[in-house]
């Protein structure tokens, strides 16, 4: 369904049930060159277990219009506009690597809306290699193949969000290359990688988190070990940390640990 | 297996989809011989039906052993994701059925194998489904032939068995222009001669029948897809882009942006079709794709001897590979094709429908079979098999000539396989007295 969140036509996937906003809320950040399908298994499970599911196409993304959030803060008005437009008073944010430095802005700003908080696959600083922050601009195809190869932890992935016979991958590949594509003015993998490199206040946005906040890192993740998750972690008032055997694809790689991890922590 | 490239087509033919097994530690894929999948619990169940779970329930629908497959043949691909199916005919059955219905139209290419001509031209105008047949180098032709409704181009990486190789870069551009996919089949050359997605194919798939299991011991097929395809952009597919009752109007789509056809092929095609592949046949040609590269390339290093000798005989008019230049498709198999454009391939010799005949018969390593893309050396002699029925001019019209022989070239060793053509080329040559 789509909200009309600061004049722009904003897209979100509802894991198809009707959105309800009587219905405790979660909403759903994607990362960088990702969109809202990477959270199909899982938003799809709570829409059907008494929740109201919103995972979003961040604005300039897919199926979202206006121009791509340059910074995370500017990324956390947006989720706070969209749970205006929503008529949310307050909601549960799961957020993705880009998406979860989104959701820990976005809960430090208000946190009397922010219910719950998931950051998976988190590192702060998020900082991205000046090489790779390059090729993103000047070789985004080859900057892929290398963020998709270090995003990687097994050539044996289990049934995923497309059912058995997805070869999660080509999959993230693919993914990564129609994100791409879907804005003609501005590069969305550049973009996404400078705000996440350019984020600097993560710890003081932790510090003015109230909810429970739950950690969901891969084990084996090569794009945002989980030593670089530590001083979040320590800044959590309220922090729950969730090992999964997997790497930065949690959502496909592991989904079955993914999903537990979150019906273990999210009350209604 | 965290690293820091992307594996190569050998190591991704021997692990891709596979790792030991954590219940048992069986390193080899395990044979799932079951029909169904026992549910943790109601919750479990429901979830699973619904895709809010990703998991096995019924293995017409999917089965752990053909997930390996799926998954092995994407990745040799450079795909998202695999459906496998009863038999090649059934992927190409399979495609089709999932992304159009009655009214609609196909443009293929005419150097097809005969099984596919035939669901197209008389099997699915049947069922509503019209095609429009076009020479595969006539590029004009499949622009000329898109209609309104058209929904689908489709051709083989090279043609059966005139090797007439699919300039797969432009003929995609046409079909990205007219808002449809391009579909191949690649049965003839396997993702080890070509990798057709690199090229703007949209959907490929095998009969794994062939070079995949590459043992002539099992029936199978599999369709691959690309992601690549923007079937809402497009707008010409209500079956991806609004909701389906037949699947809790899913909106297959949303529900994956860029795995939507792979989504209803399983959902509603293996589900209502049925055509699905046994596990067993899984497990074969999962055994055969171990080695595909070392067969490839010894079946392609057979056929340059076996093209060298046939094309210096002189009971020999023509030898129909791209090898050679006289070939039409020789410069664009150069260019898409440089590891050759595969072991089938057919000749003419100067002789009867009788020499023909005589020549098959009196091959000894060679087997007299119809099929290709066995790990042995085959022969069939069109005229007075596949083809008997037809007139020597329905024959010409077709390329086929009364000695038209095709081969498709095994492992054995080359010396072999030129002794016994040499043999049974002096007795065919003989059986008449003097050449025609």
């Amino acid at each position: 369904m789509n909200f009309i969140v600061n004049g722009h036509s904003t897209y979100c996937y509802t894991g198809g049930k009707p959105f309800d906003a009587a219905k405790p809320t979660v909403i759903f950040l994607h990362g960088v060159l990702n969109d809202h399908s990477v959270w199909i298994l899982q938003t799809r499970y709570l829409a059907h277990h008494g929740w109201n599911v919103l995972a979003v196409d961040l604005p300039g993304y897919c199926r979202s219009a206006g121009a791509p959030p340059a910074t995370v803060e500017d990324a956390a008005d947006f989720v706070l506009a969209l749970m205006d437009a929503a008529g949310l008073a307050k909601a549960a944010l799961v957020g993705h690597s880009f998406g979860s430095l989104i959701a820990l802005e976005a809960a430090a700003r208000a946190p009397d809306r922010i219910s719950q908080l998931v950051l998976v696959g988190i590192a702060f600083p998020m900082k991205v290699s000046p090489a790779l922050l390059d090729a993103s601009l000047n070789e985004p195809m080859k900057a892929l193949e290398m963020v998709n190869i270090f995003s990687r932890s097994t050539l044996a992935p289990p049934p995923s969000a497309m059912g058995p016979g997805t070869w999660v991958y080509g999959a993230s590949l693919a993914l990564g290359r129609r994100v791409l594509a879907s804005n003609a003015n501005i590069n969305l993998f550049h973009t996404g990688f400078k705000a996440c490199d350019s984020y600097t206040h993560g710890e003081e946005a932790m510090a003015q988190v109230s909810c429970p906040v739950l950690f969901v890192l891969g084990s084996v993740d090569q794009m945002t070990p989980p030593k670089a998750a530590q001083g979040l972690i320590q800044k959590a008032r309220h922090g729950q940390v969730v090992y999964l055997p997997g790497g930065h694809q949690q959502m496909n790689e592991t989904p079955e640990p993914m999903l537990a991890a979150l019906t273990g922590f999210l009350k209604p | 297996m965290p690293g820091y490239s992307d594996p190569g087509f050998d190591t991704l033919a021997l692990h891709a989809g596979a790792a030991p097994d954590p219940a048992t530690g069986a390193r080899a894929v395990p044979i799932h011989l079951t029909t169904s999948f026992v549910f943790e619990s109601s919750d479990h169940a429901a979830a699973l039906f619904n895709l809010e779970r990703a998991g096995h329930v019924y293995s017409r629908i999917s089965n752990p052993t053909n997930a390996v497959l799926e998954q092995r043949v994407s990745a040799l691909e450079g795909g998202i994701g695999a459906v496998t199916t009863a038999s090649g005919q059934a992927a190409l059955h399979l495609s089709v059925a999932t992304l159009m219905g009655a009214g609609s139209h196909i443009v293929a290419s005419t150097a097809l194998y005969g099984g596919s001509q035939n669901l197209l031209h008389y099997t699915m105008r049947r069922f509503g489904i019209e095609t429009t047949f076009v020479k595969p180098n006539d590029i004009d032709g499949w622009r000329a032939a898109v209609r309104p409704n058209t929904k689908l181009f489709f051709g083989e990486t090279v043609g059966n068995p005139g090797l007439e190789v699919l300039d797969i870069p432009t003929i995609s551009a046409i079909a990205h222009e007219a808002g449809v996919p391009l579909l191949v089949d690649s049965t003839l050359t396997s993702p080890w001669l070509i990798k057709p997605f690199t090229h703007g194919a949209d959907l490929i798939y095998h009969s794994a029948t062939k070079f995949l299991s590459g043992h002539g011991t099992v029936i199978g097929g599999i369709v691959v897809d690309g992601g690549s395809f923007d079937w809402d952009k497009s707008g010409k597919f209500p079956e991806l882009t609004t909701p389906y009752a037949g699947f809790h109007n899913m909106v297959f789509t949303e529900e994956s942006t860029v795995g939507a056809f792979l989504l209803r092929a399983r959902r509603e095609g293996l589900r209502d079709f049925g055509a699905c592949l046994s596990p067993h046949s899984a497990w074969l040609i999962l055994q055969g794709i171990e080695t595909l590269s070392l067969r490839m390339e010894r079946h392609m290093s057979n056929t340059r001897k076996v093209v060298d000798f046939l094309s210096q005989q002189a009971f020999v008019s023509r030898v129909g590979h791209p090898l050679l230049e006289s070939h039409p498709s020789h410069a664009l198999a150069q260019k898409l094709l440089p590891r050759g454009a595969g072991s089938v391939f057919s000749f003419d010799l100067k002789g009867s429908r009788e020499q023909g005949k005589k020549f098959v018969e009196s091959l000894k390593v060679f087997s007299h079979l119809a099929n290709v893309g066995d790990c042995r050396s085959l022969v069939i002699h069109p005229a007075s098999t596949t083809h008997f029925r037809m007139s020597d001019e329905a024959l010409a019209a077709g390329g086929i000539t009364q000695g038209t022989i095709r081969l498709s070239i095994g492992l054995e060793d080359a010396d072999d396989l030129i002794d016994d053509l040499k043999r049974a080329l002096k007795t065919a040559e003989k059986s008449t007295g003097t050449a025609a």
